[in-house]
């Protein structure tokens, strides 16, 4: 990958990790620590990886994106406002009455909203219906889908691992954000998913590791699903959760907390020196 | 004006499966419309989906086991312009897959049709697990979903075409056993419009489902004693026909509903919470008690757990008794 777009994605996943944060603050509740471990998959996704146009999100060629793990969405929202789809300053407005972007995703309020998710396991069944439209329809389309390692202890997250490799969906690229932290502690002790890459192989799947924040690996993963054929991909991304701010890093505490304005400026400071 | 209705209704009343009916409404639609998928979960030919199936095997997606997967999948198809029609019995639809439908359907506002089957106690021999009798409840209760309960099988055949023209969720629940056909193809039939079968004077019975059938025999059996009974098909559950409930009450004073389902939360809570707060009137519900059913011969059970045109009338004189300060 070239220099310069290295630079300008991590200086993206950059602005959005602040995004992230001023947005919390201004909240006061909300999902920091699965918001910011995706951040780098995100920004891959709207920046480099996906075929969408922010003036037009109705646009039929493009590619659709599902936030199955729905609590991250401040991730999202702010990838979608830096991409364009709505004005930056309404990001502060998040959760609150009246606002378009809330506390889930509402599909019918905000542009760029795929799908109303929240309710953790539905997202994989929504993408593979969307692949299996394009697929009926032999449209070129691909379909993505995020979702965290805690939300595969839903069982409909393995039916529809199930569903898309029974009919073939390569279309289809699950991502799992697989930052080992629920809100009761660590992913293995409250339900052991491992081995993991094993039960997706299992299932029927491309698997495919990478470093979760390493964003010439994430793209370069993105791409070797789209040259895999017959079967749907997964990618697990192994990321920190809280990634970018050391107080919130591998701290299930940091799951759906808020950070308040001393600490909202002590990240803000570590993410870029206090500059936004 | 009342509604021209099948001739033999009162005596040798042909019977026809109301599941019949999703079957063949969704062959028709097949042929009308390509955007029409439909989703099964290994009922196929208890749905009578698979006529479907074997005319349009491209448009129909097996989905195994897995009623959750089945009723998101659906989502996603929807999103991608289809109008996916989610079959199979009404405790896994509108039960085990309740969440999927509430957030991921209801709330996203996605064109998805529900082919709810086996409501009701009728069910038979399969017992409890088998019949959905709170399905009208849970389903009403979500915003955004119209839910509609066909009386016999022409009924169920529009319903279904009718569900496709409908933007947004929607609900049809039909029944396993064999049914009298009370209706023509002719019988007018909308969407949100209850239609008076009989008109009367003294007392109103409100049903859906297989319960017009019945309610039009004890309308018979009434009229034997000198009783005056209106029946009104109100097959749509939601969005309810108020205007034509507000006036029946109206008229009669007395109000009698009739349901193959739980009575809390139900059709009869339906009409009682439009009835209670514009035209309070003496009310009476048939229905099934708080109570799970078992297994047995589905008449039999409908007689057991008081789903028959007895209960009906009983529950009529109650009403006009009432209605009458006594």
């Amino acid at each position: 990958m070239e220099e310069s777009k290295r630079e300008r994605l991590e200086e993206l996943a950059r602005a959005i990790r602040c995004d992230i944060i001023k947005m919390l603050e201004a909240a006061g509740s909300g999902h920091p620590g699965g918001s910011l471990s995706a951040v780098e998959i995100v920004t891959a996704l709207y920046f480099e990886v996906m075929r969408h146009d922010p003036k037009n999100p109705q646009w039929e060629g493009r590619d659709r994106f599902i936030l199955s793990k729905g609590h991250a969405c401040p991730v999202v929202y702010a990838a979608l406002a830096e991409a364009g789809y709505f004005p930056k300053e309404e990001l502060l407005t998040l959760r609150q009455f009246g606002s378009r972007l809330q506390g889930h995703p509402d599909r019918k309020k905000l542009p760029g909203l795929e799908a109303s998710t929240g309710s953790l396991g539905q997202g994989l069944s929504i993408a593979a219906g969307i692949a299996l439209g394009f697929k009926m329809d032999g449209k070129r389309n691909d379909v993505y889908c995020l979702m965290g390692d805690g939300e595969l202890n839903e069982g409909q997250i393995w039916e529809a691992a199930m569903t898309a490799s029974h009919y073939k969906l390569d279309n289809l690229c699950g991502i799992v954000d697989h930052n080992c932290l629920q809100i009761d502690g660590w992913t293995c002790e409250v339900k052991n998913m491992e081995p993991l890459a094993d039960k997706w192989k299992a299932f029927g799947w491309n698997v495919i590791e990478v470093d979760g924040h390493n964003i010439e690996e994430i793209i370069a993963a993105f791409k070797r699903f789209k040259h895999t054929h017959f079967k749907p991909t997964v990618i697990i991304a192994h990321t920190i959760k809280g990634k970018g701010v050391s107080f919130m890093e591998d701290d299930a505490a940091w799951h759906g907390k808020a950070p308040n304005s001393e600490q909202a400026a002590l990240a803000l400071k570590e993410l870029c020196g206090g500059c936004c | 004006m009342t509604i021209k209705l099948a001739e033999n209704i009162y005596k040798d009343v042909d019977k026809i499966p109301t599941r019949f009916g999703y079957g063949d409404g969704l062959l028709k639609l097949g042929e009308m419309d390509e955007r029409v998928v439909v989703l099964g979960a290994d009922l196929s030919s208890s749905l009578r989906v698979d006529l479907f199936k074997d005319a349009y095997p491209d448009r129909f997606i097996q989905t195994g086991i897995a009623e959750q997967d089945m009723m998101c999948l659906a989502a996603g198809l929807s999103l991608t312009g289809k109008i996916p029609f989610v079959s199979t019995y009404g405790v896994f639809c509108t039960g085990r897959a309740w969440d999927q439908l509430r957030t991921t359907v209801a709330y996203g506002n996605l064109n998805v049709k529900v082919g709810s089957g086996h409501g009701g106690i009728s069910v038979g021999a399969d017992g409890a697990t088998h019949q959905a009798l709170e399905d009208i409840a849970i389903t009403r209760v979500v915003p955004g979903v119209t839910v509609i309960v066909p009386c016999d099988y022409h009924e169920t055949v529009k319903a279904t075409i009718a569900a496709a023209q409908i933007e947004g969720p929607v609900v049809i629940r039909f029944g396993r056993e064999k049914v009298p056909v009370i209706t023509t193809p002719e019988t007018p039939f909308k969407v949100g419009r209850a239609e008076i079968y009989r008109e009367g004077e003294d007392v109103t019975v409100v049903a859906c489902g297989v319960m017009v059938y019945e309610a039009l025999i004890a309308a018979e059996m009434l009229a034997q004693e000198g009783i005056s009974t209106q029946v009104i098909n109100c097959h749509t559950v939601k969005p309810i026909d108020k205007e034509t409930l507000i006036e029946a009450a109206r008229k009669t004073k007395a109000v009698v509903t009739a349901e193959e389902h739980q009575v809390m939360g139900g059709f009869g809570s339906a009409v009682a919470e439009v009835l209670s707060q514009d035209m309070p009137v003496p009310m009476r519900f048939v229905g099934v008690q708080d109570t799970f059913g078992q297994s047995g011969a589905p008449d039999d059970l409908m007689k057991a757990y008081g789903l028959k045109a007895e209960n009906i009338v009983q529950a009529a004189k109650e009403v006009i008794k009432i209605k009458r300060g006594g």
